[in-house]
């Protein structure tokens, strides 16, 4: 690979920060605007290999937003290409939690401060069990109710009551799930 | 060696969190709060709502403040670092095999049985905010403000942001 130049550097720089600016909701949410600067804009990538490239990051654990970056980086310019394209998405918004949450435990002791602190706990109530449902349903729509509970009911037991490390668990599922010979077709098809 | 444990704390929830960042938040809860006690869980939650707050991914924007707050700049590095490269890494030096499993049926159990062991988890944090709730800001506040937060979230869609920002000032006026 040649060196890259400037312009695409910037370009990725520029394409990144504006993805990372505007994606609220976490990960997940932010692939509609990583394939807008990406395809659509830039011309990257074609569709089909953007596709791919999302389901190939899907095989994998860890956050999405980062690892389409990373490659797409990558794949433009390279080493300094995958660098900027990450940063571009994670850097502005870890540098402001740091300066917000900063100021904010500095004056903790603040009537006023600590009751804002205090009411944001049902917020993150009621976001947490909107996300418990989600993951619920879409595991209960793939493997049914009954294995849905058996599963979370064992993995709870195991984590809360047991004491197992979550890692654990989740860990010898997936070594299950990969080493078990590759199912039905009924199950391909979900 | 707190660099040593931060890296574990944010390697192995990134290494088994199937399903993106938000599968990612109980699991790193699991470690920040249950196994290393580096905050509680009034302060895990007051992260977790600004960094719904704020746009970009959320298990990054975690990392690097917890990270920052336990051990500095070097510990915001090594958090980041721990979420960041080993899938990065494994995308990009594996890419030809995985292209080849992308569509493979055993990939797609992967992350569909880890998904009810998160749900289950997800349901436990929900119900140890809701306690953390009931001792801070009390039954009456912790009814009211989550009563409001469900209806603008789920109903009226209102933008995460918005929604913080509310339950902001009104614990600023009637919780101080």
């Amino acid at each position: 690979m040649s060196a890259p130049d400037k312009a695409t550097l910037g370009a990725l720089f520029w394409a990144f920060t504006r993805i990372g600016l505007l994606g609220f909701g976490g990960g997940p949410a932010m692939i509609p605007l990583v394939q807008q600067e990406v395809v659509k804009r830039h011309a990257w990538l074609s569709d089909e290999e953007f596709a791919d490239i999302l389901a190939i990051g899907n095989t994998l654990p860890g956050p999405i937003a980062t690892k389409m970056p990373g490659y797409i980086g990558y794949r433009v310019a390279g080493l300094p290409g995958c660098l900027i394209a990450v940063l571009a998405v994670i850097l502005p918004m870890i540098v402001a939690m740091i300066l917000l949450l900063g100021l904010f435990s500095r004056y903790r002791d603040v009537d006023w401060i600590r009751g804002m602190g205090q009411a944001v706990v049902p917020v993150v109530m009621v976001m947490m069990a909107q996300l418990t449902l989600d993951f619920w349903n879409k595991s209960r729509l793939a493997l049914g109710w009954g294995v849905s509970l058996a599963m979370a009911a064992t993995a709870g037991g195991l984590i809360y009551l047991v004491g197992l490390h979550p890692g654990w668990v989740v860990g010898a599922l997936l070594a299950a799930a990969l080493l078990r010979p590759a199912g039905t077709a009924e199950e391909a098809s979900r | 060696m707190i660099y040593w444990e931060l890296f574990l704390a944010f390697f192995i929830p990134n290494i088994i969190g199937y399903g993106g960042g938000p599968a990612i938040i109980p699991l790193i809860e699991a470690e920040v709060v249950g196994r290393y006690g580096w905050m509680s869980a009034q302060q895990f939650a007051e992260t977790l709502a600004l960094g719904n707050a704020l746009p970009s991914p959320i298990a990054t924007k975690m990392a690097g403040q917890i990270g920052y707050d336990i051990a500095g700049v070097g510990g915001a590095l090594v958090a980041v670092l721990a979420t960041v490269v080993p899938s990065l890494l494994l995308m990009l030096g594996a890419l030809g095999l995985l292209y080849r499993y992308r569509d493979s049926p055993r990939v797609k159990r992967m992350s569909q049985w880890v998904r009810p062991v998160i749900a289950m988890m997800m349901a436990w944090l929900t119900w140890s905010f809701l306690s953390e709730g009931l001792q801070g800001a009390g039954m009456l506040h912790t009814l009211l403000i989550g009563a409001a937060a469900a209806i603008a979230l789920l109903h009226f869609r209102t933008h995460p942001a918005f929604v913080v920002l509310a339950a902001l000032i009104y614990g600023g006026l009637f919780l101080g």
